[in-house]
């Protein structure tokens, strides 16, 4: 029996009276990776947004971990932030601190560890992601593009979430660094025991890490479940997407 | 290489058009020109030569394809002599292609009186939207102060520093020089009239009750109301504000209350810097200027000028400070994706910090007279 760990009902999403979804609902399972696909612009990234509350949604509704998103308490919302991890596209590291410190910082804001413990910590996570230690020091502007989406990572990972939202996780990534990514995520899966929610335009990446995908396409899920039988599903997109395999 | 030109035969009401060479998009304005020469009402025969022709592109395929579309709509045959593929491939193509294409829309453009509707309206939104980031950063402020744990003394103390002290040099050189300029105007009027010992009267209300508090405030401004939105700014495109938010720290108590807080503390000390100075500065000149020596300055300066006068002074910085710290900040959230949306903050930032500033010292100049201060 899979345990449900987001339920997304009836969302209906519009900005400046163009409606971006018309009525998503899909649900995600514990321990999956679940991939959100779709053509540019039709809401994927908007969709993630709002799981993470960073923006509203006007009509449906959004469960994760049992708590409603909707006049959630600032408690609560607070409690929920602290279990979940979002890797953004650019990684979004912040600029001032050094790699160690970006990892460092919900721990120092969060616990009342020790400094030794902490920087133990930072260590693991650091070398869980395949960093060198000696990057520890260095800041985001001196970092390359895929060491930055690997430092995010570990700052995401290091209050040892059970859910981790990836937005492009692979995107500007050169092909070699992406197929590292994408095995680093399915390590870090089997390790932590995570539940992953992707949003991702590789093919590549899409076979080789999803268990189950959402394609919204005209503001609509089309097509929920698993990636074997999708060819049959009658959409522009995915007869397109997917025209080159299998 | 190879010659370009056009030559046109004109045998009475037949013409021909001769291209030799290449015709691109270089050629076009000026066989345009020379085409436009032609008076097209006394031909009904016009045929275009390419035999000589070895290249066109397609801008100039275009050309052509307008210029036969417009000859056989004046009901001018057009005989087209070609024999080379290439280019009657890229012929038929363009002409394919006109076929398909539909004009790009032209944006609406809107008159005076709906640009001027337009922007009152988008004003308004604009303050009611201030409006709403004071309110919310009321009920942070009273959040955030409920419980002394959550003051975070590393950041005021770091923005004490970067606002505050690094400060220090070019509000004391900017207030010294404003004390040294008011002096020497008004040491000329005064004595004109005898009156030089005045001069200590004037330079100690008019610096401690307005110029020092008006100049620290400006400087602060334009060096920290711009940063804070820059800073800020950048952070939203960058998807810092948002990996915060996700984080759970909440960008009003870990980025905009340290700022506001440590700019309110650290202005009546810039303040009372600027006053020192610009008094420092005055005294300068009324030595050299009016010989009165700074022993006579102040002695006079403590029996003639009321403490007050500096009071009213200090107790403007935290009002100012909070008016350039919260526009600054609440500029840079308004940031949008995209580059250009940074610098237009920042200046919008700098101008309307300068111009809250001012009112709020008209405000204050108002109250104070009226309450006989």
């Amino acid at each position: 029996m899979m345990k449900t760990l987001i339920e997304v009902r009836d969302i209906i999403t519009i900005f400046d009276k163009k409606i971006v979804h018309d009525g998503l609902s899909l649900s995600i399972n514990k321990g999956e990776i679940y991939g959100l696909l779709g053509p540019s612009g039709c809401g994927k990234t908007t969709l993630l947004r709002e799981m993470v509350m960073l923006q509203n949604f006007d009509s449906g509704s959004i469960n994760i971990m049992g708590h409603e998103l909707d006049n959630i308490k600032h408690s609560e919302a607070q409690k929920l932030r602290q279990n979940w991890g979002v890797l953004f596209q650019s990684g979004a590291l912040f600029s001032p601190l050094s790699i160690a410190e970006n990892i460092a910082l919900p721990l120092i804001e969060y616990t009342d560890l020790s400094q030794v413990m902490i920087k133990e910590i930072v260590e693991y996570k650091i070398s869980i992601v395949g960093l060198k230690p000696e990057d520890a020091h260095l800041f985001p502007s001196q970092i390359s593009g895929g060491m930055k989406k690997k430092a995010a990572l570990a700052r995401s990972l290091s209050m040892d979430p059970q859910l981790l939202f990836l937005d492009e996780p692979t995107s500007g990534l050169d092909p070699i660094s992406a197929r590292e990514f994408d095995s680093l995520i399915l390590k870090l899966r089997k390790l932590l025991n995570l539940t992953i929610v992707i949003v991702s335009h590789d093919l590549q990446s899409i076979y080789d890490t999803l268990d189950r995908v959402a394609v919204i396409d005209n503001k609509k899920i089309v097509y929920e479940g698993s990636l074997d039988n999708i060819k049959s599903i009658n959409s522009e997109f995915i007869q397109t997407f997917f025209a080159g395999k299998f | 290489m190879s010659y370009l030109s056009l030559e046109i035969n004109k045998e009475g009401s037949n013409v021909s058009l001769n291209f030799f060479g290449e015709f691109t998009i270089y050629q076009v304005n000026s066989y345009q020109s020379q085409i436009d020469k032609i008076n097209l009402n006394a031909i009904n025969e016009l045929s275009i030569n390419f035999l000589e022709l070895n290249y066109l592109d397609s801008a100039a395929s275009i050309f052509i394809h307008n210029l036969s579309m417009q000859l056989k709509k004046q009901k001018i045959k057009v005989d087209l002599i070609c024999a080379n593929k290439d280019i009657l491939d890229i012929l038929s193509l363009v002409e394919n292609y006109k076929k398909k294409t539909t004009y790009i829309p032209t944006i609406k453009t809107f008159n005076i009186i709906e640009k001027i509707g337009k922007n009152t309206l988008d004003n308004f939104f604009g303050f009611l939207s201030f409006m709403a980031f004071l309110g919310k950063l009321f009920i942070n402020k009273i959040k955030y102060l409920s419980n002394i744990k959550n003051i975070r003394y590393k950041e005021i103390f770091f923005e004490i520093n970067e606002s505050g002290i690094k400060a220090f040099w070019i509000i004391s050189l900017t207030s010294f020089l404003i004390g040294v300029v008011v002096a020497y105007q008004s040491s000329f009027q005064l004595k004109i009239y005898g009156a030089n010992i005045f001069i200590v009267d004037m330079l100690g209300i008019s610096i401690l009750r307005e110029l020092a508090p008006l100049i620290t405030a400006i400087v602060i401004a334009g060096r920290s109301g711009s940063a804070f939105t820059a800073q800020i700014g950048s952070m939203k495109i960058t998807q810092e504000l948002d990996a915060m938010k996700t984080m759970g720290f909440d960008p009003y108590i870990f980025l905009v209350l340290p700022r506001i807080i440590a700019l309110m503390i650290v202005m009546p000390i810039l303040i009372f810097i600027a006053d020192i100075m610009g008094i420092m500065g005055g005294m300068l000149v009324a030595n050299l200027d009016l010989g009165i020596t700074s022993e006579l300055f102040l002695d006079r300066f403590n029996e003639t000028i009321a403490v007050k006068h500096f009071f009213i002074g200090i107790i403007k910085g935290p009002f100012f400070a909070f008016l350039i710290a919260s526009i600054g900040i609440y500029r840079g959230l308004k940031v949008k994706d995209d580059t250009q949306s940074i610098g237009l903050n920042t200046t919008k930032s700098v101008v309307e910090s300068i111009f809250a500033v001012i009112v709020c010292d008209a405000i204050f100049s108002i109250a104070f007279i009226n309450l006989g201060i």
